[in-house]
């Protein structure tokens, strides 16, 4: 499984990805501290018990222990009290970071986010625009997401910024950030959610407030790409590689090879051949005609995918022999 | 040291009937862990088939399903069928009464009942794995699983019943805890894997209901649709984890309480030496099965409940790491100026000080709030838990196996594979789990089936590590079982321990002891001793 | 006050010292197990704090649809056959085999007509469609009527079950005492069942203003 967005192994330090957004550093100050306190405490401890190890080693000369101290009022305080003004510490440092990370902005911008199994949908309400799998917002600028489920519980993770929060049915939960670097950033789902929960993926786009203002305008289309290439993007970017393969290998649904024109029977009996408005059909109102031996489950497409956009996955069904 | 009549519980009786109906706390004992060995491998081989498939990033041998199944399958059957009943049914059973000077537990027929149950619930879990094995995972978070098409019904029964099996081992415990200690055997004389015993118990009674009740409540919800959890009905999902977790974030208490309780045995026993700080570290058993119950919110972090809550849980899970804390210190500093020898089971002590302090330390990290929202649901996790249960409970359970061997079975196993499977399993742990932390802090999120390509040389790493893991558990298996046959006759008292298990004959004979010894000094005065 | 049948003597059991650990051992070990009953319905009650709180309007409607007097008679019972029961423990204890009997059979009776007016209840129920969950098709105003059903069966039908197993349990007590196997010096099966049947006394007291009192 390939990405677009910018890798969150081989960028960012040893243990974290690459810190995106005001609050990510923040948060990885404190990780830091926790990481090389625990390096220390547990190095500490390992030389210690090394040496006692070698030290007290049972020899003929060593049968016996030399002292059964079982009792030291001064270290027995001492590792009670420093450690639990330690995790004091640390739990105020944490709850502080938490609140800023919890606690979202009045003026954030706000995009609406549903999950269902197993894509994301991002609406923004007042530019009128929908979104499948992928979202764009301008750098520098807080946004809040507004997030509900249509179906199960899913999470919606994104590293670079550190944030995460449930994505509940029947509710609404939010999260905020401000991204402090353009670039592409991979989004999770986070909560297990079936058998795509793996590919219930999307890219966070962090760009320029100007290419902002003039992607909105123009309506983000991929007017310059042929038809049979679009539908090949699309194929990944809309995650109907989720459920359909093209190698012939069944998954939640049938698979793409030599599908067009071939004869399909349903689970009524029925037949049909694959034509184009069988499968222009099958994405805009897929419970119409649900192949014999596959689930009923696939969601409709239908108003997030322009006309040509299911034009070019038409496209590229016909080349998938 | 002979018995009168010459005979050890083995030769009391034989033929399968006096296996499977004993009222002997000793073959009881054995008959669990026998049967928690098997659900180990079961799970254990579940989890090399999972690793397995995440090798590569995408499909390898599993469809999606089967690898949600076998993720599920692998949590349920490691934690219902091996770990919770692990060191309680089987060294608990058969060492609670020795080590307390005791005839048999309180109710004898009640702990046979406790075995036929967790068989008869192990059956419905092995039946639900047949017949359209559930792909929930092993929490079976709604709606999901009210809405899943596999057999949440049989899976979630089988628990159901195990935990009666659980609480009923509870019960026994707790009674002949407070009713059954000799003359002399005071509180404070009691050896400290019986304080462990006594918190695990007075956890699983308490906690273990309220998963009895949420999985009632669960599968009246999958087959009634009662809709207490299911928001298409009016109901709240995160209820369910709420209930859930009230009772599992307990569990993981009676699964390290029994660990510590035996680590404080081996660290006494290997360095011949009284154990640092007695009291403290049986009042925080107690202290540790208390706060316990008031943590569970630690794992709703990200879940949508109130800040408020969210704050408290934070706060309280640092109060809890604190005793668990000083336990390692005091076990530490147990092994100053005293003798120290190297036997296996103190390896398996080493092992469990080395992995269970990381596992602490790590979960410092899921403690802290902003923390967690970064490492929630991530590899990290997985890591964390897998340290302290594995690296924790599991090294401590074979650090018990391989000290109480000799005493259970009258024979010596192998020293010299011992230390072989013990080095494999160290560094088979590390080579599985280590890595886990590194993929969860970037970003790897858990019950992945399919994962980004960066992620997959980690991933391949982690899997390699599985197999020097069950390379080193077969080992164990063989030298174990070899030693039945073949092995060397164990004497009474083959370490030097000072607790009253080693004043009786290896094997012990039905009654425990020829007489029940006089208890005159703590369990680990060395010096009172004389030894 | 004497008995007519031979007493069966109890033997201590081997792993006992005395007679009094036995019984003292039995005690606990039954006062930690009903403590853990009491958490195995607290979860029903936490379930129902939380809906009664989200749907206040809900509950009232739906907890006129429960007749209140059917629930009282049937506090009554239990009530009563608490009393019974102590009476019967009580017998047992000072030898009055043959009053213990008929204590017992008492508590066994009113055990019996409280599991009566359930079976009347449920049925009505069933009649006019107040089911748990999916199978509700009752006549109420509100939306979510069915929560507060599925509460109510969840919860009776687990007390129910409860007073069924203790019905065979005290059917065991009456077969045992008749055979002479309780007096002055072990009656701990009885002292058992006793505490058990308090119990489940004890959980209908709140479960009956809960579901049938509401406003």
């Amino acid at each position: 499984m390939t990405a677009e967005t910018q890798s969150l192994v081989s960028k960012g330090t040893f243990l974290l990805p690459e810190s995106a957004s005001t609050l990510s550093s923040n948060v990885d100050s404190l990780f830091y501290f926790l990481f090389w306190g625990s390096v220390v405490i547990f190095v500490g401890m390992l030389l210690v018990g090394i040496w006692f190890a070698y030290k007290y080693k049972r020899t003929p000369q060593n049968q016996e222990a030399s002292e059964q101290m079982i009792h030291n009022t001064a270290l027995e305080v001492s590792w009670t009290v420093i450690p639990l003004i330690i995790v004091m510490i640390i739990f105020a440092w944490g709850y502080k970071d938490y609140l800023r990370l919890t606690v979202v902005p009045p003026y954030a911008k706000e995009i609406r986010v549903t999950g269902k199994k197993w894509l994301w949908e991002f609406e923004y309400a007042k530019e009128g625009v929908k979104l499948l799998n992928e979202i764009v917002v301008p750098v520098n600028t807080p946004v809040r997401l507004v997030m509900t489920s249509e179906d199960v519980i899913h999470s919606f993770f994104v590293p670079n910024f550190r944030i995460k929060r449930d994505v509940l049915p029947n509710r609404y939960t939010r999260i905020w950030f401000e991204a402090t670097e353009v670039g592409d950033y991979q989004v999770f789902c986070t909560e297990y959610c079936g058998d795509g929960h793996s590919n219930m993926l999307a890219t966070l786009k962090v760009v320029s407030e100007s290419e902002y203002t003039e992607w909105l305008a123009a309506g983000n289309s991929n007017d310059d790409l042929p038809l049979d290439e679009l539908g090949k993007k699309l194929y990944t970017s809309k995650a109907c590689n989720t459920c359909h393969s093209t190698d012939g290998s069944s998954m939640t649904g049938p698979t793409w090879k030599g599908l067009y024109n071939s004869n399909r029977t349903m689970a009524d009996g029925s037949t049909a051949k694959a034509d184009d408005n069988y499968l222009r059909e099958s994405i805009v109102n897929p419970a119409a005609k649900i192949v014999a031996g596959y689930p009923p489950v696939m969601p409709t497409y239908a108003g997030l995918l322009s006309d040509r956009e299911i034009a070019g996955l038409i496209e590229f069904i016909k080349g998938v022999k | 040291m002979s018995t009168a009549t010459g005979k050890n519980f083995f030769e009391a009786a034989s033929g399968w009937k006096s296996w499977l109906f004993t009222l002997d706390h000793k073959r009881i004992g054995l008959m669990y862990l026998a049967a928690v060995c098997i659900a180990f491998g079961l799970g254990g081989l579940f989890a090399l088939l999972l690793r397995l498939e995440l090798l590569t990033p995408t499909q390898l041998l599993f469809s999606a399903k089967q690898y949600n199944q076998l993720f599920t399958l692998h949590g349920a059957v490691m934690v219902f069928l091996f770990i919770i009943p692990s060191i309680p049914a089987s060294l608990g059973n058969f060492f609670l009464p020795i080590q307390l000077g005791a005839k048999d537990v309180a109710f004898p027929r009640l702990n046979l009942a406790s075995f036929h149950i967790y068989i008869f619930g192990a059956l419905f879990c092995l039946y639900s794995i047949f017949a359209g094995a559930i792909d929930t995972g092993w929490t079976f978070y709604t709606p999901y699983s009210t809405q899943s098409d596999t057999s949440v019904i049989s899976m979630t029964l089988g628990a159901f019943i195990l935990g009666f099996s659980s609480i009923l081992t509870g019960v026994n415990f707790i009674a002949t805890i407070h009713k059954m200690r000799p003359k002399g055997m005071t509180w404070f004389r009691l050896p400290l894997f019986l304080w462990a015993m006594y918190a695990t118990s007075v956890i699983q009674v308490l906690a273990t209901p309220v998963l009895g009740i949420t999985l009632f409540l669960m599968i009246l919800e999958v087959s009634l649709g009662i809709g207490i959890f299911d928001p298409a009905l009016g109901g709240d999902p995160v209820l369910f984890q709420h209930f859930f977790w009230f009772y599992s974030h307990p569990a993981v208490y009676i699964m390290i309480l029994p660990a510590m309780g035996i680590m404080s045995e081996l660290v006494t026993t290997f360095c011949r030496k009284n154990i640092f700080g007695y009291s403290f570290v049986a009042y925080s058993s107690i202290a540790i099965a208390i706060i316990s119950f008031l943590v569970w919110g630690h794992h709703l972090f990200v879940s949508g409940q109130s800040e408020y809550a969210t704050m408290l849980f934070s706060l309280l899970t640092f109060l809890v790491a604190i005793p668990s804390a000083i336990k390692v210190f005091n076990w530490l500093v147990t092994m100053y100026k005293g003798s120290i020898s190297f036997d296996t089971p103190f390896l398996y002590f080493l092992s469990f000080m080395f992995l269970f302090s990381i596992g602490g330390l790590t979960g410092v990290f899921l403690g802290t709030l902003s923390i967690d929202v970064h490492l929630h649901d991530t590899y990290f996790v997985v890591a964390h838990f897998h340290y302290v249960m594995m690296g924790g409970t599991v090294m401590a359970f074979l650090g018990g196996l391989h000290y109480w061997w000799p005493k259970m079975v009258g024979k010596m196993y192998s020293e010299f594979w011992g230390r072989i499977s013990c080095l494999l399993v160290f560094i088979g742990f590390n080579s599985v789990f280590f890595v886990q932390f590194i993929m969860g802090s970037k970003g790897m999120p858990r019950r992945y089936y399919n994962y980004l390509d960066q992620f997959q040389p980690l991933h391949a790493f982690s899997t390699f590590g599985t197999w020097i893991l069950g390379l080193g558990f077969i080992i164990m298996a063989v030298y174990l079982l070899k030693s039945l046959k073949s092995g060397e006759k164990a004497p009474d008292n083959p370490w030097g321990g000072l607790t009253l298990e080693w004043k009786t004959t290896s094997p012990p004979p039905l009654e425990n002891f020829e007489t029940v010894p006089e208890i005159t000094h703590d369990p680990y005065d060395y010096e009172k001793a004389g030894l | 006050m004497s008995n007519a049948a031979p007493v069966v003597e109890h033997h201590v059991a081997h792993h006992f010292d005395t007679a009094e650990q036995e019984f003292e051992t039995a005690k606990l070990g039954m006062w930690v197990f009903l403590a853990q009953e009491v958490l195995f319905f607290s979860a029903i009650f936490v379930a129902y704090i939380v809906f009664r709180h989200l749907h206040p309007e809900m509950f009232l409607e739906a907890s006129h649809h429960l007749s209140w007097k059917l629930g009282a008679l049937n506090t009554v019972f239990l009530i009563t056959s608490s009393f019974t029961m102590v009476m019967g423990v009580r017998s047992a204890q000072v030898n009055e085999r043959s009053a213990s009997i008929k204590y017992l059979i008492a508590t066994l009776i009113l055990a019996g007509a409280f599991m009566v007016v359930k079976y009347i209840e449920y049925s009505e129920k069933f009649h006019h469609g107040y089911l748990p969950g999916k199978f509700f098709f009752g006549e109420g105003s509100h939306e979510t009527l069915h929560l507060f059903y599925g509460l109510y069966f969840a919860a009776t039908g687990l007390h129910g079950l409860h007073v069924l197993i203790g019905m065979g349990l005290i059917l065991w007590l009456i077969i045992r005492s008749l055979r002479g196997e309780f007096y002055s010096d072990y009656y701990t099966p009885v002292e058992m069942v006793g505490l058990y049947w308090h119990l489940v006394d004890l959980i209908w007291i709140f479960l009956f203003p809960l579901l049938y009192l509401v406003g």
